[in-house]
């Protein structure tokens, strides 16, 4: 008995090491052709075709590179329109050689008192810095977007009704007259693509750049 | 234009589209499964792996080639990112720890892709593109393998043979999944998404100084990403990340890739069981229950602020303005009725009850309409359950697609079926009640119960979203998990197999005028009620613990 339970039991050890290389083999086979082959493929497509924006769409200031028009960016003086808040932004914890933004979003739940304050503490502020000689903000004019932090902290864009009320600040800050930034807002609002996918923007670092070029020209 | 008339266009285009393809690639994947022919490639893939394409298996043998690839996958990838530190072409990122890894490589193996790592601090270009965009194909392949072969089940008489286990995984990879996707992928790339193999990217910013990056081959994994119905990021933004989903039509573009597959293959079984009439009643129940939620989640995401939200104005918190309210409901509930996970908003600062929505979606069983495969098996282990419960009212014997459904294939469904809230419940009841695990939630009181149901409730089904301010990176989340997401994958699959299994072995009753017509409406109605209560009866007391709680605070 002994011996026939032992056969069995070669023959099963022997079957399901063999059966796990046919599955090796096939991961392996299977990896050249998903994880090698077609990455590479993408990748020469993406490169020949549309170099600029598979290298992450950079954009330039007076010659220099600024950062990308598809990533928000932070820490912008008054002079500039501002952002969203971007609170669920962080920092590499690994591989600290690297200075690494990490993307991400608060998750604080809407009944959390955190959330609540920090909102009503970013509309206060919204409200205090927009708010000119001859130009107050009401609170109810303050947009959703311009006190909740987005889902990435790297939303490039603001509604046009957060541009909207920035508009008396930066013109008066930069020395420009009203019509002058209203039509620069207004050539960097994008409508829904065709006309109902999404919400209507305004991508906030290539307002700025153009901000920047209008008051250098003078 | 409003922001809800746009919002529910943005539906009717989704609709469209998935209505456009639904046939065409429905046709294209029966008749993958059933060919007779092998592609040049394929014969050297065959020759690769050194099986026989054209061989028949009983469904222990096609149970043995799903486990022994899935356990190979598994060694694979956990390797991998062990050894990341020394890999080249990693960034010079060190190796990732062991708990995380595991937690990782099972993730991607069983179609969850869950991510207890930020992807942009953590993985190297080896270890996304070589790893893990891999399972993302491949986990696909095998969730539709298994539904062909239950398919088969059903198609076939007097025989036990499901198929040859290889030759579907081989040709739902190469003939399916890796054309679509390199045509999404360069689709992505052009509306912004990157796609290189750059270094650390350090980039001027406006105000001076400078910012790091990394590039990598995004664009072509978030492309199978979706598609497959993975959902794993290259960012931890995940599609909410600009590189990832640049534009308000990729983001409508990529709720099209992950619907798509699923929808279609209702198709593929119409005409593999020789009936369409029947795909288009299966079709139905999940296109019903899809359309309601998504109704439901715009509802209270568009009307019904509370808290924080109420006091900005908008549902806006942990949203892009690109996307809006509206392309982030129609996402968030695409990505939790399906095994995807993938998310362009955060669940955890949806409304209470938008977050329940969420919830109660993977709850459902993630089959309306599903992951790739998973979705099509899920919803035929209900439709047994519903003929079951006809026949019982009616005082018949119950059949569907002309096969029996006795004791020994009801024991397998109602087992299948007890499987992941059986897994949910009872993690989360010990998460609770452990003295450590709650110190993970970031959220105080119902929310924070939320956090730990909804991690439990996405790992048993294989999704992978999160409500992410949960920290799952601990050594209870990482191995609870991980186990959540092997149990919820293949003891499901061996249910499923041994199903098909025992359909395949019947003769056909033939239909007479008592046969319940399955092709009809009412079927269908019956089959979204079955859904709805065995998954009410289940999940209510947890859910009136969390979101429901929350939600009418």
């Amino acid at each position: 008995m002994a011996k026939g339970a032992l056969i069995t039991m070669n023959n099963s050890v022997a079957g399901t090491v063999r059966l796990l290389g046919a599955g090796l083999r096939a991961l392996l086979v299977l990896t050249l052709v998903t994880g090698v082959i077609y990455p590479l493929a993408v990748t020469g497509i993406a490169q020949g075709l549309f170099h600029h924006r598979a290298n992450g769409s950079e954009i330039r200031s007076a010659g220099k590179v600024v950062g990308s028009s598809l990533i928000g960016q932070q820490g912008y003086s008054l002079r500039y329109f501002q952002p969203r808040p971007a609170n669920g932004l962080g920092e590499n914890s690994l591989n600290t050689r690297y200075k690494l933004i990490l993307s991400g979003a608060t998750n604080l739940s809407a009944d959390n008192p955190d959330l609540v304050k920090a909102v009503r503490k970013a509309r206060a502020q919204v409200v205090k810095d927009n708010s000119v000689a001859g130009y107050t903000v009401r609170p109810s004019q303050v947009p959703a977007d311009a006190v909740t932090s987005s889902g990435s902290g790297l939303d490039p864009d603001i509604s046009p009704r957060y541009a909207e009320i920035q508009v008396h600040r930066v013109a008066e800050r930069n020395g420009l007259s009203l019509a002058q930034v209203n039509r620069l807002v207004e050539e960097h609002t994008q409508d829904r693509t065709l006309g109902f996918i999404g919400d209507p923007r305004v991508n906030v670092l290539e307002l700025n750049v153009a901000l920047k070029a209008l008051v250098a020209k003078g | 234009m409003g922001p809800v008339p746009a919002a529910v266009l943005q539906l009717l285009a989704l609709i469209g589209a998935l209505a456009l393809v639904h046939v065409p690639l429905g046709n294209h994947m029966a008749r993958v499964y059933s060919s007779d022919r092998h592609l040049r490639v394929e014969r050297w893939i065959y020759k690769g792996i050194g099986a026989d394409p054209d061989t028949e298996m009983r469904w222990p043998a096609y149970l043995r080639g799903v486990l022994a690839f899935s356990v190979a996958g598994v060694l694979f990838l956990y390797l991998l990112q062990r050894l990341q530190g020394i890999l080249p072409g990693s960034l010079g990122f060190s190796s990732v720890n062991p708990a995380q890894s595991f937690n990782t490589a099972v993730s991607f193996v069983t179609n969850t892709n869950w991510q207890s790592y930020y992807g942009e601090q953590t993985m190297g270009h080896v270890v996304q593109t070589a790893g893990l965009a891999v399972q993302n194909f491949v986990s696909a392949a095998v969730g539709i393998a298994v539904a062909v072969a239950l398919v088969r089940g059903f198609a076939r008489s007097r025989t036990g043979e499901l198929g040859n286990f290889w030759a579907d995984l081989v040709r739902g990879t190469v003939r399916i999944l890796v054309p679509v996707a390199a045509v999404a992928a360069v689709v992505l790339v052009a509306c912004g998404a990157v796609q290189n193999f750059s270094g650390i990217h350090e980039v001027g910013q406006f105000i001076g100084g400078s910012q790091q990056w990394n590039g990598g081959a995004v664009a072509s994994q978030e492309a199978i990403k979706e598609l497959g119905t993975n959902g794993g990021g290259y960012f931890n933004a995940n599609s909410a990340h600009p590189f990832e989903n640049p534009t308000p039509f990729t983001n409508l573009f990529e709720i099209f890739l992950i619907l798509v597959i699923p929808f279609a293959l209702t198709r593929t079984f119409g005409v593999l069981v020789g009936s369409v009439r029947q795909g288009y009643a299966i079709l139905t129940a999940m296109g019903a229950i899809w359309l309601g939620f998504t109704a439901l989640m715009m509802w209270t995401e568009f009307a019904h602020h509370e808290g924080a939200l109420q006091i900005a104005g908008a549902s806006m918190e942990g949203k892009e303005v690109r996307f809006g309210v509206g392309g982030s409901s129609i996402f968030a509930v695409a990505t939790t009725l399906t095994s995807t996970g993938a998310v362009d908003s955060f669940h955890s600062s949806f409304t209470g009850f938008g977050g329940g929505i969420t919830m109660l979606s993977m709850m459902l069983g993630e089959i309306a309409p599903g992951g790739t495969g998973s979705g099509l098996y899920g919803m035929l282990i209900i439709a047994v359950i519903a003929v079951f419960i006809a026949g019982l009212m009616v005082g018949r014997t119950p059949e569907y697609l002309g096969k029996k459904i006795g004791s020994r294939e009801i024991k397998l469904a109602a087992v299948y079926i007890l499987i992941t809230p059986a897994l949910v419940l009872i993690l989360t009841a010990f998460s609770m009640a452990l003295p450590t695990p709650p110190n993970s939630m970031l959220n105080p009181g119902a929310h924070g119960f939320s956090e730990v149901l909804y991690a439990f409730t996405s790992a048993a089904n294989n999704n992978g979203s999160a409500f992410a301010g949960l920290n799952a990176n601990t050594d209870w989340f990482n191995t609870m998990t991980g186990l959540a997401m092997l149990l919820g994958r293949f003891l499901p699959m061996v249910l499923v197999l041994a199903l098909a299994g025992s359909l395949a072995e019947q003769k056909p009753v033939p239909v007479t005028a008592g046969t319940l017509r399955t092709e009809k409406p009412m079927f269908t109605g019956l089959l979204v009620g079955a859904v709805l209560i065995i998954v009410g009866l289940t999940y209510f007391p947890a859910l009136a613990l969390g979101p429901l709680a929350e939600g009418l605070a």
